[in-house]
C-alpha cells in the first residue's frame, strides 16, 4: 500500500491547509473572539492597578499589574492550544465531515500533531498580536525579563497543553451530544486550579494539591519568574521537569486514548454526526 | 476468484437510546464480481448504511467477514481504506469552504501532491460537468444536486477501485437525480471500478444496476441478476418492477415496508 512518510507529510500539511481556510472562512467569529480575550486581558490588567487604591498598605502596583496581565496573556495561548486541539473532533462532527476524515488512508498520530501544530502556530500569532494590543493601554516595561528562556518554557509548556486536548478530544468522540460540553468544563477547570491570575499557594490545601496535576501551574509559574523576575532557563528546573514529564505522559497517552475510542466508536456507531 | 467484495455471516446490532437492542445485520453474505454495478435495495433502515459503513471501515461487525478486493476490513483496514471511497446521502463538506479548498483537503490526505491534485480536480469536475469558475464558491452555496456532483468528484480523486454509492441520489430533483444517475453510467463505461449502490429507489435499481441484492431488515432476501430475479415472479408476462420483486420475495409492500420504519 500507498505508505510512508512523505504521505503522512503531505496529509499533514493538508490539516494545516484545511484550519488556515477555516479560520480564514470564520474571520468575523475570530474577529469576535479576538476582541472578547483582548477586553478580558485589559479588564484584568485594570483590576491589578486598580488594586494600589484600596489598600493602606503599599503595593507594587506595577507588579500586580503585570502578573495579571501575564497570567490572561499565557492563559490566552495555553488555553487556545488546548481548545484548536480538543475541537478536533467536534468541529468535524459539526461539519458532518468526521466520517470521511477517518475513512481516509492517514494515521491517526499524523492527524492529531498536524493539528497541534496548527493550534500551536495559531494561538501564537494571535498572543503576539493581544500583546502589541495591551501596549496601547499599559505602560509595560519589563528592562531585566529573559524572553529567551521564557519562550523555551512556553515550547515545553505547549507540548503538555497538545498532550491534554488531545486527551481531552476523545470526549466528543464517545459521546457525540456531551462530549463538547464535557471539553469546557474541563478547560474552566483547568482555569480554576492553575494559578492563572494568583499564586497557587492561597487555594486551600487539596486545590493545591490537584493544582500539581496541572501543567499551567509550572508553565504560569516558570514563565512570570524569567519575565518578572529575569530568572534564568536553568533556574526554573522546578518548573520545567514536570512540564517534560507531562509533555512525554499526556501525548502518547492521548494518542493511544484516542485510537482506543475510535475503535470503540466504530464499534458502537458513534461516528455519526447524530450517533 | 477475488471478489471486489466479499461478506460472510456479518451481523451488526445496535443499542437504541431506550436501551431496545436493534439487529441492523444478520448473517449477511454477498460476493460482489468486480466492474460490475451491484446494487443493494431495501427500504430505509433495511441496513443498507451499515452495510456500506462496515465495507468503509467506518463501523466494526460484531461477527463476520467482509473484505475489500481480499483485504479484511477489521484487520487490515488501512489497506481497505486506499481501496475504497465513498458517496454517502448528504454530501458532508466543510459548507464554508469553497469545493476546490473541499477537494484539494480530501486529495492531500491520500497523499496526492498538490500539483497532481488540482489537475485531478480540473480533469474530474470537467468531465462530471462542474464548473471551473464556480470551484472557488462555498460549498454551502450550491444546490443539492451540485454538491453531490462534488461529493462524487472527492470520491474519483483518490482512483478507488471500489465505490461505495450510498443513496447518492436521495433528495435530490429530478433533473439533478437524472444527471446523478448519467455520472454514474459514465463511471461504469470508463472507469475500471466496482460501483456499489444502495437504493430505495426501485426505478433507479432496475436503470443502474447489472446484479442486485434484496435487503430487509437487516437479512439478505434475495440476489442476482434482476432478469432473473424478475422471471421468478409467477405473473412475469406483465413486466413486473422491483416493486413486485420486493413484495415476491419479502410477503411485504415496498411502500408499507418504507412505513413501517418511519413508524
Amino acid at each position: 500500500m500507498r505508505e510512508g512518510f512523505i504521505h503522512e507529510l503531505r496529509a499533514g500539511i493538508s490539516f494545516v491547509n484545511r484550519n488556515f481556510n477555516l479560520t480564514k472562512r470564520y474571520w468575523k467569529w475570530e474577529v469576535v473572539f479576538l476582541l472578547w480575550t483582548i477586553a478580558n486581558a485589559v479588564s484584568i490588567g485594570f483590576i491589578g492597578k486598580w488594586t494600589g487604591s484600596f489598600s493602606n498598605v503599599e503595593v507594587n502596583t506595577d507588579y500586580i499589574t503585570m502578573y495579571m496581565l501575564l497570567g490572561s496573556i499565557l492563559w490566552g495561548y495555553l488555553s487556545v492550544v488546548f481548545e484548536v486541539v480538543s475541537e478536533t473532533v467536534s468541529w468535524e462532527r459539526w461539519e458532518d465531515t468526521i466520517e470521511y476524515t477517518f475513512m481516509a488512508p492517514v494515521k491517526r498520530v499524523t492527524h492529531l500533531l498536524s493539528v497541534c501544530g496548527y493550534a500551536a502556530l495559531y494561538a501564537l500569532l494571535r498572543t503576539v498580536f493581544i500583546l502589541l494590543v495591551l501596549t496601547l493601554f499599559f505602560d509595560i516595561q519589563l528592562v531585566g525579563a529573559n524572553y529567551g528562556a521564557a519562550f523555551l518554557l512556553l515550547v515545553i509548556a505547549s507540548f503538555s497543553f497538545m498532550g491534554l486536548g488531545i486527551c481531552a478530544a476523545v470526549l466528543p468522540l464517545i459521546s457525540p451530544e456531551k462530549g463538547a460540553q464535557m471539553v469546557g468544563i474541563f478547560s474552566s477547570i483547568l482555569l480554576m486550579f492553575s494559578g492563572v491570575y494568583y499564586d497557587i499557594g492561597i487555594l486551600p490545601t487539596w486545590m493545591q494539591f490537584v493544582a500539581k496535576g496541572s501543567p499551567a501551574t509550572y508553565a504560569l509559574r516558570g514563565i512570570r519568574n524569567t519575565i518578572l523576575e529575569g530568572s534564568s532557563f536553568w533556574t526554573q528546573m522546578d518548573n520545567i521537569w514536570p512540564l517534560v514529564v507531562m509533555s512525554f505522559i499526556f501525548i502518547p497517552v492521548g494518542v493511544i486514548l484516542f485510537s482506543k475510542a475510535e475503535a470503540w466508536a466504530k464499534k458502537n456507531g458513534k461516528l455519526k454526526r447524530s450517533g | 476468484m477475488t471478489y471486489a467484495l466479499e461478506a460472510n455471516l456479518i451481523c451488526k446490532n445496535f443499542l437504541r437510546k431506550n436501551k431496545k437492542p436493534v439487529k441492523a445485520l444478520q448473517d449477511v453474505n454477498l460476493c460482489i464480481p468486480k466492474n460490475t454495478v451491484y446494487g443493494l435495495l431495501g427500504p430505509n433502515g433495511s441496513g443498507k448504511s451499515t452495510f456500506i459503513r462496515i465495507a468503509s471501515t467506518l463501523l466494526i461487525p460484531d461477527s463476520g467477514e467482509l473484505r475489500i478486493l481480499g483485504r479484511d476490513v477489521k484487520t487490515q483496514s488501512n489497506d481497505v481504506k486506499w481501496l475504497i471511497n465513498r458517496v454517502s446521502v448528504e454530501a458532508s463538506f466543510f459548507r464554508n469552504l469553497s469545493a476546490f479548498e473541499n477537494l484539494l483537503f480530501s486529495a492531500g490526505l491520500y497523499g496526492i501532491p498538490r500539483k497532481s491534485a488540482i489537475q485531478r480536480i480540473f480533469e474530474i469536475t470537467d468531465r462530471i460537468g462542474l464548473d471551473r469558475k464556480r470551484l472557488n464558491e462555498r460549498i454551502r452555496d450550491y444546490s443539492r444536486g451540485m454538491q453531490q456532483k462534488v461529493a462524487i468528484a472527492r470520491a474519483l480523486i483518490t482512483q478507488p477501485p471500489v465505490l461505495l454509492l450510498d443513496e447518492p441520489t436521495t433528495g435530490l430533483d429530478p433533473r439533478a437525480k437524472l444527471e446523478v444517475q448519467e455520472l454514474i453510467r459514465i463511471m461504469r463505461e470508463r472507469l475500471d471500478v466496482t460501483i456499489v449502490l444502495t437504493t430505495h429507489d426501485m426505478a433507479e435499481a432496475e436503470k443502474m444496476c447489472d446484479k442486485v441484492a434484496i435487503i430487509h431488515n437487516g437479512k439478505v432476501v434475495v440476489d442476482g441478476d434482476p432478469d432473473f430475479l424478475m422471471e421468478q415472479l409467477p405473473q412475469a408476462e406483465q413486466k413486473p418492477t422491483f416493486e413486485d420483486v420486493f413484495l415476491h420475495f419479502t410477503g411485504v409492500d415496498f411502500s408499507e415496508a418504507e412505513k413501517e420504519i418511519v413508524a
